[in-house]
C-alpha cells in the first residue's frame, strides 16, 4: 500500500487536502471556510464579472510593466555586484537590506506618494522583487568558472562580448531562478498593496467581500491569485528546466 | 649514447634571438605582497619547438604560462612575442585550458569556432575552418554535440581544436591532460605530437608529470618552488622516429626521467 | 644558483585604508550619507507634500525614542513576532525534518507547503479576524502563516540534501537509523535549517506589520497608521525607517551568527 502511494505523483496529495476542505466546509466546521465546491462555483461567477475583469486587467498590466523594470534592474545590479568589488560591497549592502526588510511597512508610504492606482502597483512590484533577482543574478555570476572568463579573454573578447556571449548565458540558470522567486514576491506585493489600498481595483473586492462576510467570493478571489502565481512560477520553472542541461556540466 | 645532459646553470637565452617565438625577461610575480610566485625569470622559447615547464606545485609554472598568455600581469619584467613586448592577450597566442573551459550551452562546432566568432569572422568561413580542425582532432561526427554529451577526452580535443583554428604562432597548454584518464592521456600525447608535426607550431606546455614532459618535449625547463626560479634546462635526446611504445622503453627516455626525478625530489614537502 | 634579487617591488596591499577605515567600509558609509542627502533634498523640493525631509524624520524619530513611544511600540510588535516565529520554528523544523526522512510524509506534505510558500497567503489575513479576533492570537497566526512555509521547506530540503556519502559512511560502520539522524543528518542539515529560520524571521516580520496595518493597529503598525491619519508624515516615516533599520540589523546579526557557528569556511569570503 505504501509503495503504491509513493508511486503516485506528489501533486495528487493536494487532492486529499481539497477533499478535506470540502468535508470541513460541508460540515460547517468553521464559518470562514465554505465548501471547496461552492468556492469554485463563485470563482466562475467572479471571472465573468466585467468590473472584476477590468480590475484584473489593470492589475495585470501594471504587473507586467513592473516585472519588466525589475528584471532589467535586478539583472543589471546583479552583474554589477558580480563584476565589481566596490559595487558588490556597496550595492550588495543595499540589496540585502531591502531583500530582507518587511517591505509591507513601506507600502503605506508608497500609497501616500503615488496614490491608489496603477503607479503604486508598479512601484510595489519593483520594490518587492528587484532585490531577489539581483541576489540570484549575483550568485550566478559569482559561480561562473574563472577559466571560462579567462578563455574569453585569451581570445581577446571585448567586455561587451564577454558579457553577452559568455557571462549572461553562464549565469542564466540562476537568473531564471531569481526571476521565478521575484515573480512570486511581486504577486505577494500586489496582494499586500491591494489589501492596504482597499478602495479601488482588486483591493476593493477584498474589502467588500470580507466586510460583507462573503467568504465564498473571498476565497474565490484568493484562489484566482494563487493559481496566477503558481502558473507563472511553473512556466519559469519550465524554462529553468530547459537550461538545466548545461548547468550540470559546470566545470 | 650519452644521456640528455642537464645544464644546471641558468640559461640566459633572452637575447632577442629571432629564433625565439617568445621570451620572458626578468619576470617577477608577487601575489598579495607576501606570496612570491616567480623570481626574475629569464627564458627563451625556440620557434617551432615544444618547451615544457615542469616542476612541483608552487613553482610558478602555471603563473608563468598565464603571464605569457596575457591573462595575468607580472609584478615586473617583460614578455616578448616575436621580438615585440606584449601586454595582455593577443592573436599570436592561443590557450588550452586544464578544465577545458568550453561553453556548455554551445555545440562542439560553435565552441571550436568561438575564437573566430569573437574576432568577427563570417559564420560560413569560421564553420568551415572549425570543421577542418574537428576532423584533425578526430571528432568528426560530433560537431553538433554539446559538452555534456562528450567525454572528458573529447572535450579536451574540442579545446585543442579551438586553439588551433585561430592560427596563432604559439600554443600555450596548461596541464591539458591532467583532467583526462590515464589511458586516454597516453593516446593524447601521441596524437598531439602527430598533430603538431603537421602544423609546425611552437608550444609552451605545462605539466607536473615527468613522463609526459620527457615524452612530448624538445626541451624541458625545470622550475624550483618558493619562489619560482629556473633550476635547469634539459633537452631529452630521444629519437621520435620509433614507435610510441618503443620510445617509452627507450633507455634515454627512462634515464632522463630518473634524472629529473632525482633533481625534483629535493623540493617535495 | 642565482642570487635572490631582493624584493624591492612589493605590490600594493589589497586592504588599504583611508581616513583610518577600510576602503570598502568607507564607500558603504558614503553611500548611506548620499541616500540621506538625497532624502533631505527631496523633502525640501518637495517631491510631494507627503514627503518629509530627512532631518524632520530624524527629529521625530529621536522624539519618539526619548518619550518611550518607540520602545513600547516595538515591544508590542515583537510579542506576536517572537511567539509566532518560535511556534513556527519548533513545529516547522520538526515537520520539515520528518518530511525529509520519511517518503510518505514528504508525499503528503510537500505539495501543500510548496503551494503555501508560492501563494500570496497575505490575502487570507483579513479572514483571520473572523476566526481569531483582533488580539495577540490573530497577529501570531498571521506570523505563523508567513513564516512556517519557508521554515518547513528549508528544513525539508536540508535533510533531503544531506550528504549521501556521509550517510553511507555511517551505515558502513553499522550505525542505527537513530544515530544516523542524530549524528550525521541533523548536524549536516543544520546550516540550511538555520538559514530557513533566518528567512522565517524576515517573513514573520512582514506578517506582523501587515497584521498591525490590516487588523488592529498596535505597536509599530499603530505608529504608522496613526501618524498618517493626522498627516504627521515625519513621524510616520520615522516609524517605517526604524522598522527597516531594525530588520536590517536583526537579519545581519542572524547571518553573522550563522556564518560563525555553522559555516566557518565562509568567513571573509565575501
Amino acid at each position: 500500500m505504501l509503495e503504491f502511494i509513493k508511486r503516485i505523483p506528489p501533486v495528487f496529495s493536494l487532492l486529499i487536502w481539497i477533499t478535506l476542505w470540502e468535508i470541513a466546509g460541508q460540515l460547517k466546521l468553521a464559518f470562514i471556510l465554505p465548501p471547496f465546491s461552492s468556492v469554485v462555483g463563485q470563482l466562475f461567477v467572479l471571472i465573468a464579472r466585467p468590473d472584476f475583469q477590468a480590475a484584473a486587467l489593470m492589475t495585470f498590466k501594471a504587473f507586467v510593466i513592473g516585472m519588466t523594470i525589475c528584471v532589467v534592474l535586478g539583472i543589471t545590479f546583479g552583474f554589477m555586484m558580480g563584476t565589481s568589488k566596490v559595487a558588490n560591497n556597496v550595492l550588495g549592502m543595499w540589496v540585502n537590506i531591502f531583500a530582507s526588510a518587511p517591505l509591507s511597512s513601506l507600502v503605506p508610504v508608497l500609497m501616500l506618494l503615488f496614490g491608489l492606482g496603477q503607479t503604486t502597483i508598479i512601484v510595489t512590484v519593483v520594490l518587492f522583487s528587484t532585490w531577489i533577482i539581483a541576489l540570484d543574478t549575483y550568485a550566478g555570476v559569482h559561480h561562473i568558472s574563472p577559466s571560462l572568463k579567462e578563455m574569453g579573454r585569451s581570445f581577446q573578447a571585448t567586455r561587451w562580448q564577454l558579457l553577452t556571449k559568455v557571462l549572461f548565458w553562464a549565469a542564466l540558470p540562476e537568473i531564471l531562478a531569481g526571476c521565478r522567486l521575484g515573480l512570486i514576491r511581486a504577486v505577494k506585493g500586489i496582494v499586500i498593496g491591494q489589501l492596504l489600498v482597499s478602495v479601488v481595483a482588486l483591493g476593493r473586492f477584498f474589502r467588500t467581500f470580507s466586510d460583507n462576510f462573503q467568504f465564498e467570493e473571498f476565497w474565490a478571489l484568493t484562489i484566482i491569485l494563487f493559481i496566477f502565481a503558481l502558473t507563472f512560477s511553473a512556466s519559469i520553472g519550465w524554462l529553468e528546466h530547459k537550461v538545466e542541461y548545461y548547468a550540470k556540466t559546470r566545470i | 649514447m650519452s644521456n640528455a645532459t642537464a645544464t644546471s646553470t641558468l640559461q640566459d637565452a633572452a637575447s632577442g634571438d629571432p629564433d625565439n617565438v617568445a621570451e620572458v625577461r626578468d619576470l617577477t610575480k608577487f601575489y598579495d605582497s607576501d606570496i612570491h610566485a616567480l623570481s626574475s625569470i629569464n627564458l627563451g622559447f625556440p620557434r617551432g619547438q615544444m618547451t615544457t615547464l615542469l616542476g612541483p606545485s608552487g613553482c610558478g609554472k602555471t603563473t608563468m604560462l598565464k603571464i605569457i598568455a596575457g591573462l595575468l600581469e607580472p609584478t615586473s619584467g617583460q614578455v616578448l612575442i616575436n621580438g615585440k613586448e606584449v601586454v595582455g592577450p593577443g592573436s599570436e597566442r592561443a590557450f588550452v585550458f586544464q578544465d577545458f573551459a568550453l561553453l556548455p550551452w554551445a555545440t562542439a562546432l560553435r565552441n571550436v569556432a568561438f575564437g573566430l566568432e569573437l574576432n568577427g569572422t563570417s559564420k560560413a568561413e569560421r564553420e568551415e575552418k572549425a570543421r577542418h580542425y574537428i576532423d584533425e582532432v578526430g571528432l568528426t561526427g560530433f560537431e553538433d554535440k554539446y559538452p555534456h554529451e562528450l567525454s572528458g577526452g573529447m572535450r579536451q580535443r574540442v579545446g585543442l581544436a579551438r586553439a588551433l583554428v585561430v592560427n596563432a604562432d604559439v600554443l600555450l597548454m596548461d596541464e591539458p591532460f591532467s583532467a583526462v584518464d590515464e589511458q586516454n592521456r597516453r593516446k593524447f600525447q601521441e596524437d598531439l605530437l602527430r598533430l603538431l608535426a603537421g602544423e609546425n607550431k611552437s608550444v609552451i606546455f605545462v605539466t607536473h608529470s615527468i613522463e609526459e614532459a620527457v615524452y612530448v618535449s624538445d626541451q624541458i625547463v625545470l622550475l624550483s618552488p618558493r619562489p619560482g626560479r629556473v633550476h635547469s634546462i634539459i633537452r631529452p635526446e630521444i629519437s621520435r622516429d620509433a614507435e610510441p611504445d618503443a620510445i617509452r622503453r627507450d633507455k634515454n627516455y627512462l634515464d632522463t626521467i630518473e634524472e629529473i626525478w632525482s633533481e625534483l625530489r629535493k623540493y617535495l614537502d | 644558483m642565482s642570487t635572490d634579487t631582493s624584493t624591492e617591488l612589493a605590490p600594493i596591499a589589497k586592504s588599504e585604508k583611508i581616513l583610518g577605515i577600510y576602503y570598502l567600509t568607507f564607500y558603504r558609509i558614503l553611500s548611506i550619507l548620499a541616500v540621506f542627502a538625497l532624502w533631505e533634498v527631496g523633502g525640501r523640493v518637495p517631491i510631494s507634500p507627503a514627503f518629509p525631509t530627512f532631518s524632520a524624520t530624524m527629529s521625530a524619530l529621536f522624539e519618539m525614542i526619548f518619550d518611550g513611544r518607540m520602545f513600547l511600540a516595538f515591544f508590542e510588535t515583537l510579542k506576536p513576532l517572537a511567539l509566532g516565529v518560535t511556534i513556527s520554528a519548533v513545529v516547522g523544523v520538526f515537520l520539515g525534518v520528518s518530511m525529509g526522512l520519511n517518503r510518505l510524509f514528504q508525499w503528503f506534505w510537500e505539495p501543500i507547503w510548496v503551494v503555501l510558500q508560492a501563494s500570496p497567503v497575505a490575502a487570507l489575513i483579513p479572514l483571520i479576524t473572523y476566526a481569531y479576533g483582533i488580539g495577540l492570537t490573530a497577529k501570531t497566526v498571521a506570523v505563523i502563516m508567513l513564516a512556517a512555509p519557508i521554515i518547513v521547506l528549508n528544513s525539508y530540503k536540508a535533510v533531503r540534501h544531506a550528504s549521501p556519502s556521509l550517510i553511507q559512511m555511517c551505515r558502513s560502520f553499522q550505525g542505527s537509523r537513530l544515530q544516523e539522524i542524530r549524528l550525521v543528518i541533523v548536524p549536516n542539515a543544520a546550516p540550511v535549517i538555520f538559514a530557513g529560520l533566518r528567512l522565517g524571521v524576515a517573513a514573520g516580520f512582514i506578517g506582523v506589520i501587515l497584521a498591525e496595518l490590516l487588523i488592529t493597529p498596535t505597536g509599530i503598525g499603530d505608529l504608522i497608521t496613526y501618524h498618517r491619519s493626522v498627516a504627521e508624515y515625519n513621524y510616520m516615516y520615522a516609524a517605517v525607517f526604524t522598522v527597516i533599520l531594525f530588520s536590517a540589523v536583526m537579519v545581519g546579526m542572524l547571518e553573522t551568527a550563522e556564518i560563525k557557528y555553522f559555516r566557518p569556511e565562509k568567513k571573509k569570503s565575501k
